[in-house]
C-alpha cells in the first residue's frame, strides 16, 4: 500500500541525503532498491553455502579465542578426567579444554564443524543445480570458474581444519598428506619437509595450517564470495522457463522488501538448523579419538564427507608402482590423487566453453535449460555424478564391509568395475531417460493432455477426449530449442565449411552431431483443439471425467 | 584300644588315615582361606565329578567338531573343521561358550556372537514376579554356570592354558584409564575402532562391537589371553593384568560415558555424520527453501 | 465441464497425465499456473496487493507469536548461562558440558528457528509487493564505446612509450623477473632439505649405541609401558604387540619424540614357526617365529596393524592394504606396492633385540627412494 509519491519521513530522507552528498550513492540505490529476484527453490541453495561461510567466520573467530596452534607436548591435567595424565600437545589440550571447560565452546565447535560440512555440501548442491539447466552458459562462465575455485578452496580450507585439534583422526589425516606429498615425483620429499619444517609429524604443521585455515584460504574465499556475488548481482540472476521470464526480461519480487526479508529469513533458517544439529547430533568427538599417536589407528578412520572421494580413487587403485633408473613413481598414489578430480574439475572448467565450441552457441542465455532438453549434458552430469558418487562410497568401503556383512576385498572389486560400468550406465540411461521425456513433450503439444473425458462415438467405441495443454505448460515445454539442422560440411562449390576444417573441425562436427542427432523436434501445434477423437463423432457423449 | 589296633591293621586304613589327614587339612585350609578353597575342601569327590560332568557335557555338545577327545577334526582333504583344544585352557571355554559364539551353528567367515544355547546360558532373565518362576530360573541359571565351570575345567585338564581371570583382575574401576587408553589406541582400535564399535576384516571377517554392556569385563579379558578366531593373543606377560585392567577401565568407561554433544551417530566417525550433513542439514534447508519460495496462499488476498 | 477437469486430467492414469514429471531444478509448472492465473502481467510497479484485513489481522498475530517465541529463546539462552551454567564452579566435564550444550543450543536453535519461521509468513501474508518485469540489459557496450576504449587504450600505451622503447621493455620485464622469485627464496628455511633423513630411523641409532657398549642390538619394548620383551614373555603363538626401540623415551628430545615414534614405530608377530617362510637372506631375522615388521605402510604411512592370527594378514585400515606376515610381508591385496620392512631381531640375555636398523626406507615410496 506505499504510495511512491509520498514524502518519506524526516529521518530517511536526512540519511539519505547524508550518504548522498558524500558517496553520490542514490542512484545506485535507486536503481537496485527493486531489483528483482526471480523465485524458485533450488536457485537458493547457492546461499545456504554464502550463510554457512558467514556462521563458520564467526563460530571459527570464537574458537580462536582459545585454540591454540602448538605442538608442544603438554601432560593434560583438566575436566576431562579420562585423559588425564595422557601425554598431548598443546593444540589438543586446548580443544579439550573449548569443549568441556568453555561454557558454549563444545556448541561453537560442533556448529562449526557442521557448518563445514554443510557449506560443502551446499556448494556441490548448487553446482548440480548450476550445471543441469545450463545456468553456467554465457554470460555465467566466469562466476562458474569461480565456483570451482571456491569448492577446491573449501576442501583444502575443510582439510586443514580437520588437521588442527591433533587428535588421532585428524593426525592420520595429515599421515596420509604427507604420504601423497612423497610421491610426487622429483619433488616430493621437498615439498614434505618443507610443507612439515622437517619429518613427520615435526612441531611446524599445526600452526603453518592454522595461519591457513583462519587467515590465508578464508580471505580468498571471502573474496571469491564478494566477486560471485557482485557478478550475480550485475548479471541478474537466471530464471526458469516459464511464461514470463524471457531472455530480454525477468520477473519476480523486488529486492527491497521481499527478496531481502526471504533472504535474511534463510540466513536465519541456516544458523537455526546448524544451531540444532550442534545442540543434538554430535561431531568430531575428539576427545573419544585420543591425542594423535603415529603409533595408533583407528578402524574406519576417513576424512570429512567432502574429502571422500580421494579416500576412495586411493583405496580402489591397484598397486602400481615403477622403479627405474634409481627412482621410484607411485601411480598408485598420483593417479588417484591426481586424476578423479582432475577429471571432474578440469572437465567442469572446461565444460561451458567446449559445450560453446561444440554447438556453436555464442549467444547470451538468461533462461534455464530444462535438463531433459540437453540430454548430452544431463547424462554428463549424470555420469559425472555416478562416478563421483561411486568413488565416494568406495571411501567407507570398510563401513559398508561392516555394517552390511560384506567381504571387505569384495567390495573393493566391486568399486573397481563400478567405477567403468557405473559411470557408463548412468550416461546411457540419462540419456534414453531425457529422450524420452523429450518425445512425452512432443507428444503433449501435438496431442494435447488427457482431459479425463470419456466419449462415446456413435459406433459405440470409446475414446478420451484430449485437450491442448495449458498455456504455462505449453511455455514450459516450448521453452525447448530444436536442434537446428546441420550446415553442410561442404557447401555447393565442394568447399568445406571453415569450422569444420582440419582433424579439430572435424572433431568438432562429429561431436556436434553427437549433441543434435537423435534430437526430437518440439513445434507449437497451430491446430489448436482438433483432435481426431473428438472430432470423429459428431455429438460426443459424456460419461464421466 | 586293641580295636582300634585291630582296625589300624585292616588293608584300606592306610587310605582312611590318608584321607582324614586331607580332610582335616582342608578343613583347616578351609578356614584360614575362606574364598580359595571350595574345591578342595568339598574334596576330590566332588572334582571327579565336575570333570565327569564336564565331559559329558563336552561329548554332547562339543566332540562332533572338534573330536571325542578334543584332538581337532580334519576333512577329507586334511583341511581342518574344527581345532584342536588341548591347551586353550579355561578362558578360550569361558569366552568361546559363554559369548554363544560355540557351539558353531553354522561354519562361516566367522563364528558370531549369539545367546549361548541353554545348558550355557548365564544370561537369562531371573527377575520374574512369580516365586516358582523365579526360583526355576535361577536354579537354571545356576546350573549353567556351573556347567560352564564344568565344562572350562575339563577342557583345561586335558593340557592347561589360561585361566579365567578372578573378578578383582578384571574391575573396570581399578584400572589405569588414561594408560588403557593409549594402549587401546595402539593395540585394539585399529581393529574394534576408538570406541569399539568393531569395524571390518579381511573375507568377510570383522572385529565385533566391544560397546554394548554384554561384553563383560571378564569376556575382554578372555579375549586378550587367548585370541578367539582371528584376533591376536596378547599374553600376560607381553600387556601385563595392569595392562589389562586399564584397557577394560577405558573401554567399559568409554561406553558408559554419554555424549556430551548430542546423539552419538553410532560413534564411527565421519561417514555417518556426512550422511548427517546431508539428509539433515540440507534436507531441513531445502524444505525451508520450498516453503519461502512457495506461492504465496490466495486466501489473504481481498477479491 | 470446468476447469478442474484440466487440474484432474489423468489422476486415474498419473504417468500418463497432462502435467509433465518434474525434473530436478525445473519448476512445478502447477505452482506457475496457479501464481500466474490470478496476477496481472505486469504489476504496475509500487502497487500492492490488497490484502483482506481480517486475515492478515490473523496473520499478525501468529508472526508476532514466532517473534515473542524467539525472543523467549534468546532469554532463556541468556539466563541459563548466567544462572544455571556456571553453578559450583562452572562446566567441568562431560556430564556439565552435555547439559549446557543440549540448553544453549536448543534455545539457539529454538530463538533462530522462531525469527526464521516469523518473517517467512511475514513475508507469505503480509507483504504486499506484488512481482514485477523488469529488463534484462545488454551486458555488452555497443561497438562504438568498445572501439573508442580499444582506441584509448592504445593511446595510453604509445603515449607511455612502452610499445615503441624495447630497451625499456626489456629491461623493465628483466628488473620484475628476479623480483618475482625472491619470495620462492625466502621459503627456503621452510624445512631442511631431505638428505638422508627418509632412510634410517631410531633403530639404527640405538642399535649402534647398543653395539659401542658391546652389546648385540636394542631391546624392543612395548609401546605404551616401555616393558622390554623377553623371548619367554612373547612366546604366545598368535601373538601380537607394537613395539619401539629402548631409549627412545629417555635419549630424543621430547619435540623429537612423535618424528622418531612415526619412523621406529614396529609391530612384533609371533607365528608358528612350521607357517613362517623366512625370506632368502633373512633366515636369521626371525626368533622362532617372532618377527618384526615396520608398522608404517608403504602405500601412505598409516599405520598397517590389523593383524588377523588365523590368515597372518596385516590390514591397513586407512586403505586396505593387505601384508602376508608369513612370507616377508609382501602385499596380497590393496593399493600398496612394496612389502612391509623387516626388522632383524636376535635374543640377547633371553631378551628380544634387533641387530640393525631397517635395511630400506620404511613408510610411502618416493622418487629419490630407488
Amino acid at each position: 500500500m506505499s504510495d511512491a509519491t509520498a514524502q518519506p519521513p524526516k529521518a530517511v530522507e536526512g540519511a539519505l541525503g547524508f550518504i548522498d552528498e558524500r558517496l553520490g550513492s542514490t542512484t545506485f540505490f535507486k536503481r537496485n532498491v527493486k531489483k528483482v529476484f526471480p523465485d524458485h527453490w533450488s536457485f537458493m541453495l547457492g546461499e545456504i553455502a554464502l550463510y554457512s561461510f558467514i556462521i563458520l567466520l564467526l563460530t571459527g573467530t570464537f574458537l580462536t579465542l582459545w585454540f591454540k596452534p602448538s605442538m608442544v607436548e603438554v601432560v593434560y591435567d583438566g575436566s576431562y578426567t579420562k585423559l588425564n595424565g595422557v601425554q598431548m600437545s598443546e593444540a589438543y589440550a586446548s580443544t579439550l579444554h573449548i569443549t568441556f571447560d568453555v561454557r558454549g565452546g563444545l556448541l561453537m565447535r560442533q556448529i562449526h564443524h557442521w557448518a563445514a560440512i554443510l557449506f560443502m555440501a551446499s556448494i556441490l548442491a548448487h553446482m548440480l543445480r548450476v550445471f543441469f539447466t545450463g545456468a553456467y552458459r554465457k554470460p555465467r562462465e566466469l562466476n562458474w570458474l569461480i565456483g570451482i575455485g571456491m569448492f577446491t578452496l573449501g576442501m583444502l580450507e575443510g582439510l586443514f581444519g580437520y588437521s588442527l585439534p591433533d587428535d588421532l583422526l585428524s593426525g592420520t589425516g595429515l599421515r596420509i598428506t604427507q604420504g601423497v606429498a612423497e610421491s610426487i615425483p622429483l619433488v616430493g620429499t621437498y615439498i614434505y619437509m618443507f610443507l612439515f619444517g622437517g619429518e613427520f609429524p615435526g612441531t611446524e604443521i599445526i600452526p603453518r595450517l592454522y595461519m591457513l585455515h583462519i587467515l590465508l584460504i578464508p580471505g580468498l574465499i571471502l573474496g571469491m564470495v564478494t566477486a560471485h556475488m557482485m557478478i550475480m548481482w550485475h548479471q541478474k540472476h537466471t530464471a526458469m522457463p516459464t511464461q514470463k521470464q524471457t531472455e530480454e526480461q525477468v520477473y519476480g519480487y523486488p529486492f527491497y522488501p521481499v527478496f531481502m526479508a526471504k533472504t535474511g529469513a534463510y540466513f536465519l533458517f541456516t544458523f537455526g538448523v546448524l544451531a540444532l544439529m550442534g545442540a543434538f547430533v554430535q561431531i568430531n568427538p575428539i576427545w573419544l579419538f585420543g591425542p594423535y599417536d603415529p603409533g595408533a589407528i583407528s578402524a574406519g578412520s576417513q576424512p570429512d564427507w567432502y574429502m571422500g572421494v580421494l579416500e576412495g580413487a586411493l583405496r580402489i587403485m591397484p598397486n602400481w608402482e615403477v622403479t627405474a633408473w634409481g627412482h621410484t613413481v607411485s601411480f598408485n598414489v598420483l593417479i588417484p590423487a591426481l586424476v578423479p578430480l582432475g577429471i571432474l574439475f578440469g572437465g567442469a572448467a572446461a565444460w561451458p566453453f567446449v559445450e560453446a565450441w561444440v554447438t556453436g552457441d555464442r549467444r547470451l542465455h538468461h533462461v534455464n535449460t530444462r535438463p531433459r532438453n540437453a540430454p548430452v549434458r544431463t547424462a554428463t552430469g549424470m555420469a559425472a555424478v555416478t562416478f563421483y558418487g561411486l568413488l565416494w562410497l568406495a571411501g567407507a568401503n570398510d563401513v559398508i564391509a561392516d555394517k552390511f556383512h560384506l567381504s571387505l576385498f569384495a567390495t573393493t572389486w566391486f568399486f573397481r568395475v563400478a567405477i567403468f560400468v557405473g559411470t557408463f550406465l548412468a550416461f546411457v540411461i540419462t540419456k534414453r531417460i531425457c529422450l524420452g521425456l523429450q518425445r512425452k513433450d512432443a507428444d503433449t503439444i501435438s496431442h494435447g493432455v488427457e482431459s479425463g473425458v470419456i466419449l462415446m462415438s456413435p459406433d459405440g467405441r470409446y475414446s478420451e477426449r484430449h485437450e491442448p495443454a495449458r498455456a504455462e505448460e505449453s511455455t514450459v515445454i516450448l521453452s525447448k530449442e530444436n536442434a537446428r539442422p546441420e550446415a553442410p560440411s561442404r557447401d555447393a562449390n565442394g568447399i568445406p565449411a571453415p569450422d569444420t576444417k582440419g582433424p579439430l573441425g572435424h572433431l568438432r562436427s562429429r561431436l556436434a552431431r553427437a549433441w543434435t542427432f537423435d534430437d526430437i523436434p518440439i513445434e507449437p501445434h497451430d491446430g489448436g483443439h482438433g483432435h481426431d477423437e473428438v472430432e470423429a463423432g459428431k455429438e460426443p457423449k459424456q460419461l464421466s471425467h | 584300644m586293641k580295636r582300634f589296633t585291630a582296625w589300624r591293621r585292616r588293608p584300606w586304613a592306610g587310605y582312611a588315615v590318608v584321607l582324614a589327614a586331607l580332610a582335616a587339612i582342608g578343613v583347616i585350609y578351609a578356614g584360614f582361606s575362606p574364598q580359595t578353597d571350595r574345591a578342595e575342601a568339598e574334596g576330590t569327590a566332588q572334582a571327579a565329578q565336575d570333570l565327569a560332568n564336564g565331559k559329558q557335557l563336552f561329548n554332547k555338545n562339543c566332540a562332533s567338531c572338534h573330536g571325542l577327545n578334543a584332538e581337532g577334526t580334519k576333512d577329507a582333504k586334511g583341511k581342518p573343521i574344527a581345532p584342536s583344544l588341548i591347551g586353550v585352557g579355561a578362558a578360550s571355554v569361558d569366552f568361546q561358550v559363554g559369548t554363544g559364539r560355540m557351539p558353531a551353528m553354522n561354519p562361516g567367515a566367522q563364528m558370531p556372537r549369539k545367546e549361548p544355547i541353554p545348558p550355557f546360558n548365564t544370561e537369562i532373565k531371573t527377575d520374574y514376579e512369580e516365586k516358582e518362576k523365579r526360583e526355576a530360573a535361577e536354579k537354571q541359571k545356576a546350573q549353567a554356570e556351573k556347567n560352564l565351570e564344568d565344562l572350562s575345567a575339563y577342557i583345561a585338564s586335558l593340557g592347561g592354558g589360561p585361566e579365567i581371570p578372578p573378578a578383582s583382575a578384571t574391575d573396570p574401576s581399578k584400572g589405569n584409564v588414561a594408560l588403557g587408553g593409549k594402549l587401546f589406541r595402539t593395540n585394539c582400535a585399529q581393529c574394534h575402532n576408538f570406541t569399539g564399535q568393531g569395524g571390518a576384516l579381511t573375507g568377510g571377517k570383522y572385529a565385533p562391537p566391544l560397546s554394548h554392556s554384554d561384553v563383560t569385563p571378564t569376556q575382554i579379558y578372555e579375549a586378550m589371553l587367548t585370541g578367539p578366531q582371528a584376533m591376536p593373543v596378547f599374553n600376560d606377560t607381553t600387556l601385563t593384568p595392569q595392562d589389562k585392567q586399564a584397557i577394560i577401565a577405558y573401554l567399559v568407561q568409554t561406553r558408559e560415558e554419554p555424549n556430551p554433544g548430542g546423539n552419538g551417530l553410532g560413534r564411527i566417525g565421519p561417514v555417518s555424520e556426512g550422511l548427517a550433513g546431508w539428509l539433515i542439514g540440507l534436507g531441513l534447508l531445502v524444505l525451508a527453501a520450498m516453503w519461502i519460495t512457495a506461492k504465496k496462499p490466495k486466501k489473504l488476498k481481498k477479491s | 465441464m470446468s476447469d478442474d477437469n484440466k487440474e484432474t486430467a489423468g489422476s486415474a492414469e498419473p504417468r500418463e497425465g497432462g502435467t509433465p514429471g518434474r525434473v530436478i531444478g525445473t519448476p512445478s509448472p502447477a505452482r506457475d499456473k496457479a501464481l500466474l492465473a490470478e496476477e496481472e502481467y505486469p504489476a504496475p510497479a509500487g502497487a500492492g496487493e490488497q490484502l483482506d484485513e481480517a486475515s492478515a489481522k490473523r496473520a499478525e498475530r501468529i508472526v508476532a507469536a514466532f517473534f515473542l517465541l524467539a525472543f523467549a529463546g534468546s532469554v532463556a539462552f541468556i539466563a541459563y548461562y548466567i544462572g544455571w551454567s556456571g553453578r559450583d564452579g562452572g562446566m567441568h566435564g562431560v556430564t556439565r558440558a552435555r547439559e549446557s550444550n543440549f540448553w544453549l543450543g536448543g534455545m539457539m536453535a529454538l530463538s533462530f528457528l522462531a525469527l526464521a519461521a516469523g518473517v517467512t509468513i511475514w513475508v507469505r501474508r503480509l507483504m504486499t509487493s506484488k512481482p514485477i518485469v523488469q529488463e534484462r540489459h545488454e551486458l555488452a557496450a555497443d561497438a562504438e564505446t568498445r572501439a573508442a576504449f580499444a582506441a584509448d587504450f592504445v593511446q595510453g600505451a604509445e603515449d607511455s612509450g612502452i610499445t615503441k622503447r624495447p630497451l625499456l621493455r626489456r629491461t623493465l620485464l628483466l628488473a620484475a623477473a628476479p623480483l618475482g622469485l625472491a619470495p620462492l627464496v625466502l621459503l627456503r628455511d621452510l624445512g631442511p632439505l631431505p638428505e638422508k633423513r627418509l632412510r634410517h630411523t631410531f633403530w639404527g641409532e640405538a642399535v649402534k649405541k647398543a653395539q659401542a657398549e658391546g652389546k648385540k642390538g636394542v631391546r624392543l619394548v612395548v609401546d605404551g609401558t616401555n616393558k622390554p620383551l623377553r623371548v619367554a614373555d612373547f612366546s604366545s603363538p598368535g601373538g601380537m604387540i607394537t613395539v619401539l626401540p629402548e631409549g627412545l623415551e629417555e635419549d630424543v628430545p621430547e619435540e623429537q619424540a612423535l618424528t622418531q615414534t612415526a619412523k621406529a614405530v614396529t609391530i612384533l608377530i609371533n607365528i608358528p614357526e612350521d607357517e613362517f617362510k623366512p625370506a632368502k637372506g633373512r633366515e636369521n631375522w626371525h626368533v622362532n617365529g617372532i618377527v618384526a615388521y615396520s608398522k608404517i605402510c608403504t602405500h601412505v604411512g598409516c599405520p598397517a596393524a590389523l593383524y588377523e592370527q588365523t590368515t597372518h594378514h596385516i590390514l591397513c585400515p586407512c586403505h586396505q592394504s593387505t601384508f602376508d606376515a608369513t612370507d616377508a610381508a609382501k602385499v596380497v591385496f590393496g593399493p600398496a606396492a612394496r612389502p612391509l620392512p623387516q626388522l632383524p631381531l636376535a635374543v640377547e640375555d633371553g631378551y628380544l633385540v634387533a641387530t640393525s636398523d631397517y635395511h630400506e626406507p620404511i613408510g610411502p615410496s618416493f622418487w629419490e627412494r630407488g
